[in-house]
């Protein structure tokens, strides 16, 4: 029997169906693959398109100049536009609040220097020597916002020094744990006793300084960023101290960590910062008063460290115990073990929600307008009262809103980012 | 032979305080206990020579003293006659109706959003990545200050909707109409009212305990149906068809409540230069609902998202491998393991909302934080009293919500050992 037919060659290859290639096949698998997709999609694009046909001719009208509403409408002559005047106006007390114009190129380089003093801790490619500039920063930024005498920084800076230097002395002497309490007495005893002092002296032999801008001077973005930016330095410290104190094998230590954790987290921060505003008064000796901003910082940089406890402390339960294990059999001590090998571990898993906290505590420094004090929102207040802005509001908080998404938006990549990075795991 | 070192027997030293790891935490405590009760001492002691500098005492009475002053949006009978803890009262009232009303929402709009950004529609999941990375990242005053300012500045004014050919026009059938003064929607009214039960502090409604009894009986009664299907199920195999009953059991008590109890809406009416009849929303409550709302939603989409997306693709490929459908994968399978990862945020959430409604200070809300800790204090200056209650009552709360929450995440929580 012969074989009739045999193939000795492959038939050449057939191009895939059309509606299996290219953007027609994302189409049908993304958009159109069951009906409840396809209606999903038809609704998708009517949200869409009411959302254009009302915002797309709405900022193509947008009046930049004009002195004020009513000047807008009759520029706009009836059309529908946004009236972005009233930032063009206004953008230098939104961003500044009240702090003097001429000296508007101190808290620009304040905030220069801030993008180089957070670097080194942001990206660990840069040399390691910048760290000493961050370390230094907040002295520097303190003096280029406030102002006034150039001698205080540097005398609060000294404290360090001298707590370092009786340290130092003491330390082959006796052993480090007296030698540490010796040295932070000694820092103590200067920046309570002498440094203010010292650098009232010093400042009148060598008047070294710029010009003092009082705290009710400052406002808008500025202020935000000075009260987020602090806070978010000191309540990391904090958190951990706290999350490791609820965590302590020592009962009393627990409890108050505890309670002040739970109480922090129980009561809004609202009733924390009138506490500061209104009850301050209450707890210190007669006659004490210290600058509002300082006091939101406190209570703020508080109420995020209550929050960041317990953040830590779920990235410490999610470690495995044979960590606290491992070195407990290497011989390292309590404060060896965190710092090599729990903390490392546990600040990287719990990632996410530090920045979360984070953004947090960035966002409710708008409530700071609740004690009176000028950030953007109320300052977006002051604007919509003032005659010629009566009425505008879109476009206020479009511009406030648009600057916190940046920042806020920035942190939540960023932390994805690290997240990336600091990833050891093969999946 | 193993030897043991000798143990010295030398007596006990001052530097072990320090050094014996038997006695330093003891040793740190009482350091700390010191520390703590000389400043606890130090922040009292400031406070009563404040307040005895000041010439006031510490005391409650000022709660018993008539207020003065009116609350505009108000659940229980209150006028400026009646004392401060009325007010308070009315005040924590208000908060915790806002409070409910915003997690009730935030967690329908919160679940819908989640779950349609997981959606396999492209257009759907990224408008919906958009609406959550906008309200997450962009402060919740600013929400609650735009749509107030929305609500009051760009909404028509009552006489807008007066006359023949009215500029503005009410919403589903003439029931809802939405002015600048706030929006007016139907009331509940009963022809042959049961009256009220008098709770001695306020007033509770009859029909509104009868509607509440009646309905958590249709509950139960579906509830017994239900079991003694799966009964008859896990006896035979087969399911006795319960929806037609589950429809009934609901349906005939109320339909008949209604009926007896003359249930029938009040529409808003134009009257004069405002709406009457009907129920008053006003802008203060509608902004910071509509704000907590949208704004936690965003929240509540990612603790969905992130529940959905912990449950391991082996568990939705397995269950496809045992024959399930897609709708049974996502009910029997996929959520109610995922419940197990949403809950716990969850509840930090619905605190959060709770701690978020003190911003109603901003449009004039008249909750707790407006009534006690703002014209209270005022009124009466007692700032330390006002606020210690203020932020105790916000502490029990707290507290009430997340024990309430925990107890029922146990009850869904993976039974181990």
């Amino acid at each position: 029997m012969a074989v009739t037919f045999v193939r000795k060659e492959m038939l050449p290859q057939q191009p895939p169906p059309s509606s299996q290639v290219g953007p027609v096949r994302w189409v049908r698998e993304n958009l159109l693959s069951s009906p409840l997709n396809i209606f999903l999609t038809l609704a998708a694009i009517y949200v869409i398109y009411v959302i254009i046909d009302h915002v797309g001719p709405w900022l193509m009208n947008s009046v930049w100049n004009a002195g004020s509403l009513a000047e807008c409408r009759q520029i706009l002559a009836g059309e529908s536009g946004a009236c972005f005047a009233v930032i063009n106006d206004r953008w230098r007390q939104l961003l500044y609040g009240f702090y003097p114009s001429d000296m508007y190129w101190r808290p620009n380089l304040a905030m220069v220097l801030l993008l180089v003093a957070v670097a080194p801790v942001l990206f660990d490619k840069l040399p390691r020597k910048m760290i000493w500039f961050s370390a230094v920063y907040p002295f520097i930024a303190f003096w280029l916002l406030w102002g006034g005498s150039l001698w205080l920084p540097l005398a609060v800076i000294a404290g360090f020094a001298i707590g370092y230097a009786v340290f130092r002395g003491l330390s082959p002497m006796t052993n480090g744990a007296l030698a540490v309490i010796a040295g932070a007495l000694a820092a103590l005893i200067w920046w309570f006793v002498a440094a203010a002092a010292v650098s009232d002296v010093l400042q009148s032999v060598i008047p070294l300084g710029i010009a003092a801008v009082p705290s009710r001077e400052f406002g808008g973005f500025m202020l935000s960023i000075i009260i987020g930016v602090t806070g978010i330095a000191l309540s990391l410290p904090l958190g951990i101290m706290l999350a490791l104190g609820r965590k302590s094998d020592m009962p009393l230590i627990k409890m108050i960590c505890v309670g002040f954790i739970e109480f922090i987290r129980g009561v809004p921060l609202i009733t924390l910062l009138f506490t500061a505003s209104l009850l301050l008064n209450y707890f210190l000796p007669p006659g004490t008063n210290f600058d509002i901003i300082l006091r939101v910082i406190i209570m703020v940089t508080l109420f995020a460290a209550a929050y960041m406890a317990e953040v830590i402390r779920g990235g410490l339960a999610a470690l495995p115990r044979g960590q606290y294990e491992a070195a407990d059999a290497l011989g390292l001590d309590y404060w060896k073990a965190q710092r090599l090998i729990i903390m490392p571990q546990a600040l990287k898993i719990s990632i996410p929600g530090i920045v979360n906290t984070f953004i947090g505590l960035f966002k409710d420094t708008t409530l700071v307008v609740f004690i009176g004090l000028l950030d953007p929102i109320g300052l977006s207040n002051a604007i919509r009262a003032d005659s010629n802005w009566n009425g505008i509001y879109w476009e206020l908080f479009i511009f406030i809103g648009a600057c916190f998404f940046i920042f806020c938006f920035g942190m939540s990549r960023y932390s994805m980012y690290l997240e990336r990075r600091l990833k050891t795991d093969h999946r | 032979m193993a030897t043991m070192p000798d143990v010295r027997k030398d007596g006990f030293r001052l530097s072990m305080l320090l050094y014996d790891t038997r006695y330093r935490s003891i040793t740190l405590q009482v350091i700390f206990l010191v520390l703590f009760a000389a400043a606890a001492w130090w922040l009292i002691h400031n406070t009563v020579e404040n307040l005895k500098a000041l010439g006031k005492d510490f005391s409650f009475g000022f709660l018993t003293v008539r207020s003065g002053y009116d609350i505009n949006q108000r659940l229980i009978e209150y006028s400026s006659d009646s004392p401060h803890w009325r007010a308070f009262l009315v005040g924590l009232l208000n908060t915790l109706l806002l409070a409910a009303l915003s997690c009730v929402t935030a967690t329908v709009v919160g679940v819908l959003a989640g779950v349609l950004r997981l959606s396999k529609n492209w257009l759907v999941a990224r408008l919906m990545t958009v609406y959550v990375e906008t309200f997450r990242n962009i402060p919740l005053l600013i929400w609650i200050l735009l749509i107030f300012a929305i609500m009051t500045e760009s909404m028509p004014a009552p006489n807008a909707f007066r006359g023949e050919n009215p500029a503005s026009s009410m919403l589903l059938f003439d029931s809802i109409a939405v002015t600048n003064r706030g929006v007016y929607v139907p009331e509940p009214l009963f022809t042959r009212s049961l009256g009220n039960l008098d709770l001695g502090v306020f007033l509770v409604s009859w029909d509104l305990l009868v509607i509440i009894a009646v309905l958590l009986a249709c509950v139960l009664a579906n509830r017994a149906l239900r079991k003694n299907a799966e009964t008859v199920q896990n006896a035979t195999g087969v399911r006795p068809v319960t929806w037609w009953k589950s429809l009934l059991i609901f349906l005939v008590p109320l339909a008949a409540l209604k009926f007896a109890l003359g249930f029938h809406l009040g529409l808003p009416e134009l009257k004069g230069f405002n709406f009457a009849g009907g129920t008053h929303l006003r802008n203060s409550l509608i902004a910071m609902w509509f704000a907590l709302t949208v704004y936690t939603g965003a929240f509540i989409a990612e603790t969905v998202r992130a529940g959905i997306l912990a449950i391991s693709r082996g568990q939705s490929e397995a269950a496809a491998a045992l024959g399930l459908r897609p709708g049974r994968i996502m009910s029997l399978v996929i959520l109610p393991q995922a419940l197990r990862v949403i809950i716990p945020p969850m509840i930090s959430q619905y605190l959060n909302i709770t701690k978020n409604t003190s911003l109603a200070l901003a449009v004039g809300y008249m909750d707790i934080r407006s009534t006690l800790g703002g014209i209270t204090i005022n009124q009466t200056g007692r700032e330390l009293e006002g606020m210690l209650l203020m932020m105790l009552t916000y502490l029990v709360i707290s507290l009430v919500i997340s024990m309430a929450m925990n107890l029922y995440n146990s009850s869904v929580k993976l039974k181990e050992r």
